[in-house]
């Protein structure tokens, strides 16, 4: 079974319109590099120039904020759900 | 009048139009509005600021609206005080209040952001405003639209303090209280805000309310007498305050209002939800969110949208980041309250309980001139101090009774 990732609307145009797609890897890092060679550009838009998660993109495994876990070292298994999330730019004082 | 030049990504520097946009859409990262400061710099003097009014619009130069304020023109300019009673106790001789406990017309600092936010609302020809809140921002969204003749939508977490609930309705928005933290109102109303055209004041028009709370640096400034302080306590919940506070003091050096500014910007947190102190603490540059329990629900906000830029302000001017408990909030209330008779809400608890911990670990020396920035009034958050206030003394009306039981006579 494969590891499905949920795709927010922002990066949809890189995913043929895709919300979910479906894809194999051993670690967040390794999903983002698999991610990318299936829909190429997406990597740069989650990612910053030195290859870590942008500050204001949060990943999801399984629920849990992979900055809770070991970050792109977080392992995956098959059957996991992965959610990448803008993080929200609310806020009040 | 032209100071605004659009929009700019604060992480990645993509430019944008000045619309109601708040998040970059090639990085995620948050817009600022980005200002043409030679302009602003060739029409400001302290002399015209003097002249101007009495309210934050003082500074409409530095605010990013474009023709005149339309909404909230008497809120801001609120007394500085300086504090010597307080200092004393806490070993300061150079401490100010900024006391926006008393800010027109709710009562909180949020009514310069909300002003900012619906004349800049108006501009852009909306007619609903909201937003996500925990209960200040609600208040003063609420009151500004009923003044303005906008319909307005409020959001709050549903175990809000009874006086911040009656605070919406009475001006008759329609309020939502949602079953859930700060953390799940703010999520549900980013897709709403992607439904509907309306203002929210936080979220699509953020850019521009965002700006409102540098006014608080602006008037710092110019009451202390064009200068800038050497401390500032600021209460941190997203952290934009902080950040905004001093990016305020930072243009009015840019464009040579004041000089030499070296202010330590110090954050305060409540331990119940304190992602931004704790990743201080560790040294880390990025905040783990936290699911919040704590008294100052105004601070409640467990995944902070600007954390990462208010740490990075505390770093940078070598300022500290500290929390505080419960009990230490609610004696930094009665602290304020009996030394200089302001009636903090749980923020001010916060800002000086941490105050005191700051200037009682040698990091605020006593001669600096230091700022702590009191952002709500105590009377909407009553719960917070009821089990720990006396109790009146009850008697008869009798003048003999009077005197045996105070032993007068």
């Amino acid at each position: 079974m494969p590891i499905t990732v949920r795709i927010p609307s922002p990066l949809r145009k890189l995913t043929g319109g895709l919300g979910e797609v479906q894809t194999k890897a051993d670690t967040v890092g390794g999903l983002i590099d698999a991610l990318e060679t299936a829909y190429p550009g997406i990597k740069e838009r989650v990612c910053d120039e030195h290859g870590t998660v942008r500050r204001f993109v949060n990943i999801y495994v399984n629920e849990e904020d992979i900055r809770f876990l070991t970050s792109q070292d977080t392992p995956l298994k098959d059957g996991d759900h992965v959610s990448i999330v803008p993080a929200i730019a609310g806020g009040c004082a | 009048m032209g100071k605004i030049l659009g929009l700019k990504c604060r992480e990645c520097g993509k430019a944008y139009p000045a619309e109601p946009l708040h998040v970059c859409e090639f990085c995620f990262g948050p817009l600022e509005v980005d200002y043409d400061y030679e302009a602003i710099a060739s029409r400001v003097s302290r002399e015209t600021i003097s002249q101007g009014p009495k309210s934050l619009w003082r500074y409409i130069d530095f605010l990013p609206v474009e023709k005149e304020a339309t909404v909230g023109i008497h809120g801001g300019f609120t007394p500085m005080i300086r504090a010597h009673r307080l200092g004393q106790v806490l070993g300061l001789d150079n401490l100010y209040l900024k006391n926006d406990t008393v800010n027109h017309p709710t009562l909180s600092f949020k009514d310069r952001v909300v002003a900012v936010a619906l004349t800049r609302a108006k501009e852009f020809g909306f007619d609903t405003v909201a937003c996500a809140s925990t209960g200040n921002l609600a208040n003063s969204v609420s009151a500004h639209a009923a003044q303005a003749g906008l319909k307005c939508f409020v959001f709050i977490p549903s175990d809000l303090e009874s006086a911040k609930v009656l605070g919406n309705l009475i001006y008759h928005p329609t309020v939502v209280a949602v079953e859930g933290t700060y953390d799940d109102v703010n999520r549900l109303c980013s897709e709403i805000a992607g439904e509907y055209r309306w203002a929210f004041v936080n979220i699509n028009i953020r850019p521009y309310y965002a700006e409102g709370s540098k006014t608080l640096a602006y008037e710092t400034a110019e009451q202390l007498g064009w200068r800038a302080p050497d401390q500032v306590v600021v209460p941190i919940a997203s952290g934009s305050l902080l950040t905004k506070i001093w990016k305020g003091l930072k243009e009015f050096e840019r464009v040579g209002l004041i000089h030499g500014v070296r202010t330590k910007v110090n954050g305060a947190q409540a331990a119940g939800c304190s992602p931004v102190a704790t990743a201080f603490a560790e040294g880390r540059d990025f905040i783990k969110p936290v699911k919040p329990k704590t008294l100052a629900k105004s601070l409640a906000i467990g995944n902070p949208a600007d954390g990462v830029y208010a740490l990075q302000t505390a770093r940078e001017t070598q300022g500290l980041i500290e929390m505080v408990t419960d009990d230490e909030i609610v004696a930094g209330i009665h602290l304020l309250a009996q030394t200089e008779g302001v009636f903090a809400e749980t923020a001010g608890g916060v800002t000086i309980a941490v105050l005191k911990k700051l200037v009682a670990r040698g990091a605020i020396p006593r001669e600096d001139v230091t700022v702590a920035y009191i952002t709500g009034n105590g009377l909407k958050t009553q719960e917070a101090v009821a089990g720990s206030l006396g109790e009146a003394v009850y008697i008869e009306p009798s003048l003999e009774k009077f005197q045996r039981r105070f032993k007068l006579k």
